[in-house]
C-alpha cells in the first residue's frame, strides 16, 4: 500500500477501515541468503538496501525484542555531517544526502527537519578549530558557515552570551543538519524492506553462530536454527556479545549514554545547539519538549539506565548555556548501550570468518549514520568488499595504525 | 552507583576515575605487533562480572580493582591494587 494524500483522504471517507499492517509477521524460513542480526535502524536499512539496490531479497532481519526497541528508540534524533577527518566526513555526507531524499525513497514520513546544527564556541582556540572543521566539511562537499556572536544571537537569543566563564563568541553552523523522527525511520525502513520480500522476525534472539571450516553456516536462535549464506551483525551495544558467539574479540567497549526530555514548552530552541565548553547538546521536538544529552557515564555497562552524577552534569551544562530553563521540569530520562570503539569511529567490514560481516562501533553517533550505514553495509555484504565511501572504516585499522581518531583521544573508549 | 573504597568507605562513583578492564598483561617491549594490538585495542567487554580499575581521585587517590556486574552494577569485590589477590 503506497501512502499518499489521496489514500489519507479516501480512508478518511471510509472510516479508516482500509489500513493494513505496514509489515508482515512471518515464520522464519529454514534458509536465507542473508541474515541481518539486529532490527534497529541500521539492520533494517541494510536489509532495505540489499533488496532495493543489490537484488538480494531472500533476507531475514532477526531482532531479539521488537524492532527499534534498542538505540533506535533511545537517541536524540540529530542528523548532521560536520566531521573533520576525511575517513568520516565522506561517509556522513553520503548519509546526509540519503536523509534528504529519504521520505520520497521510502514513501514514509520520517519527519526530516533541516533546522540546522549549531556548534557554539567560546574562545579563540575553539573558533580556530571550528573554522578548520568547517573548511574540511566544505572541501568534502558539505555545507558549513562560521557565525560570529551577533549572528548566533539572532538565531538563539535566550542563550547566555555574556556568561563570565563561557562567553559565546560564535558558532559553526550546518544548515542542512537537523533532526528526524527516530521511530519513523525504523518503521519506514521496515516497511520498505518488507515490501521487497525481506522477513522481519521479532522476538528472535540469536544464541549461537554456526561456523564450519572458517565459514558461517547459520545462526542458532530462540526460534530454532536458521541457515544462512551470509550473516551481518548490526547489534550496537551488544556487538561484543554476539560477535563472541563466532569467536571474535573486538576493539569495542559497551557504555551507557543517557538522554533527557523536558515538559513541552513554546518554541525556544529553533535549531540543534551544542555547547562548546562541556559535552551538551539540545534541540526541541515538534511536541515542544527540549531533548538534550551529554556525556556517557564512562564505565562499562549493559544496563539501559544511567547514574545520577551525569544527570547533574548535564543539568549544569544546560543551565550554563540556557539559564531560562532553570524552572523547567525534566519529563523523562533514559539510557542506551553504546558500542564505543577504540578510536571513536565506526567499523563496517568483513570479519576473519568468511560470510560474517560487522557493522559496529557507532559510539553515540549512530542515528545520523542510519541510511549510509545500511547503504554501505549492504554493499559490503553483497559484494564481499567495502565501498570506497567506507574505505577507512576497516576492522584491521587498529592493527595497521590507520585509525580515525576524530577527537585525538587515543584508545580510551570512555573518552570518545 | 556507590563504590565501597577499602580506605575511605562507601562513596559515590563521581569521586572515582575509571580506567577500564583490570589485569591486562602488558606485552614485552619487543613483543610482536599483534600482541601489542590485542593489548591496546581488544576487549572481552563481558555482560556480567567485570574486573576493572578505578582510582579514588577525590579521596585516598589509591587505585582499586573493582569486581562489578556490568548489567546490574552490583559490586562483588573491591581491593587495593597493592593487595595481593587471595
Amino acid at each position: 500500500m503506497t501512502y499518499s494524500f489521496w489514500r489519507v483522504a479516501r480512508e478518511a471517507l471510509r472510516g479508516n477501515t482500509g489500513w493494513k499492517p505496514a509489515w508482515r509477521d512471518p515464520v522464519p524460513k529454514e534458509h536465507y541468503d542473508v541474515i541481518v542480526v539486529g532490527g534497529g535502524g541500521h539492520g533494517l536499512a541494510t536489509a532495505y538496501y540489499l533488496a532495493k539496490l543489490h537484488g538480494i531479497t531472500n533476507v531475514a532481519v532477526l531482532e531479539k525484542g521488537w524492532i527499534g526497541s534498542g538505540n533506535a528508540g533511545r537517541n536524540t534524533t540529530i542528523i548532521r555531517s560536520n566531521y573533520l577527518l576525511p575517513g568520516n566526513e565522506v561517509f556522513y555526507e553520503h548519509s546526509m544526502k540519503l536523509w534528504e531524499g529519504l521520505e520520497q525513497d521510502l514513501n514514509f514520513n520520517t519527519m526530516v527537519s533541516q533546522r540546522g546544527v549549531l556548534n557554539i564556541f567560546h574562545s579563540d582556540g575553539e573558533r580556530d578549530a571550528a573554522a578548520r572543521r568547517g573548511n574540511s566539511m566544505r572541501l568534502h562537499g558539505a555545507d558549513g558557515e562560521l557565525l560570529d556572536a551577533a549572528q548566533v544571537r539572532a538565531m538563539v537569543p535566550l542563550f547566555d552570551f555574556d556568561n563570565a566563564r563561557f562567553p559565546i563568541k560564535g558558532g559553526l553552523l550546518q544548515r542542512r543538519g537537523g533532526t528526524a523522527r527516530h521511530d519513523a525511520v525504523v518503521w519506514g525502513y521496515a516497511r520498505g524492506a518488507d515490501r521487497r520480500g525481506v522477513d522481519i522476525i521479532q522476538n528472535c534472539e540469536v544464541t549461537g553462530i554456526r561456523v564450519e571450516a572458517g565459514r558461517v553456516r547459520g545462526v542458532e536462535t530462540t526460534r530454532g536454527y536458521i541457515a544462512a549464506g551470509k550473516v551481518g551483525l548490526a547489534c550496537a551495544g551488544n556487538t561484543s556479545r554476539v560477535a563472541a558467539l563466532a569467536g571474535l574479540r573486538l576493539p569495542i567497549e559497551s557504555h551507557v549514554l543517557q538522554a533527557f526530555v523536558s515538559e513541552a514548552i513554546k518554541p525556544l530552541v529553533h535549531t540543534v545547539v551544542t555547547f562548546g565548553a562541556g559535552h551538551f547538546y539540545i534541540s526541541q521536538s515538534d511536541k515542544g519538549g527540549l531533548v538534550f544529552g551529554g556525556d556517557i557515564d564512562g564505565y562499562n555497562s549493559y544496563a539501559q539506565r544511567g547514574s545520577l552524577p551525569i544527570v547533574e552534569d548535564v543539568a549544569e551544562a544546560c543551565m550554563a548555556l540556557l539559564p531560562c530553563t532553570g524552572r523547567l521540569r525534566v519529563l523523562r530520562s533514559w539510557g542506551g548501550i553504546m558500542d564505543m570503539s577504540m578510536d571513536g569511529s565506526p567499523i563496517i567490514d568483513r570479519t576473519p570468518v568468511d560470510g560474517l560481516y560487522l557493522n559496529a562501533g557507532w559510539c553515540y553517533g549512530g542515528f545520523k549514520a542510519t541510511p549510509a550505514s545500511g547503504w554501505c553495509f549492504a554493499h559490503t555484504i553483497a559484494h564481499n568488499e567495502a565501498h570506497a565511501i567506507i574505505a577507512a572504516m576497516r576492522l584491521d585499522r587498529f592493527a595497521t595504525g590507520a585509525i580515525i581518531d576524530e577527537k585525538g583521544a587515543g584508545a580510551q573508549p570512555n573518552l570518545h | 552507583m556507590r563504590i565501597p573504597c577499602p580506605h575511605c568507605g562507601e562513596r559515590g562513583n563521581e569521586e572515582f576515575l575509571y580506567r577500564g578492564v583490570a589485569g591486562l598483561a602488558r606485552p614485552a617491549a619487543n613483543a610482536p605487533d599483534t600482541q601489542w594490538h590485542d593489548y591496546v585495542y581488544l576487549r572481552d567487554n563481558p555482560f556480567g562480572s567485570h574486573r576493572e580499575l578505578w582510582q579514588h581521585v577525590h579521596g585516598c587517590r589509591r587505585w582499586l580493582v573493582v569486581t562489578r556486574d556490568t548489567h546490574t552494577h552490583t559490586i562483588a569485590d573491591v581491593a587495593d591494587v597493592a593487595t595481593p589477590a587471595p
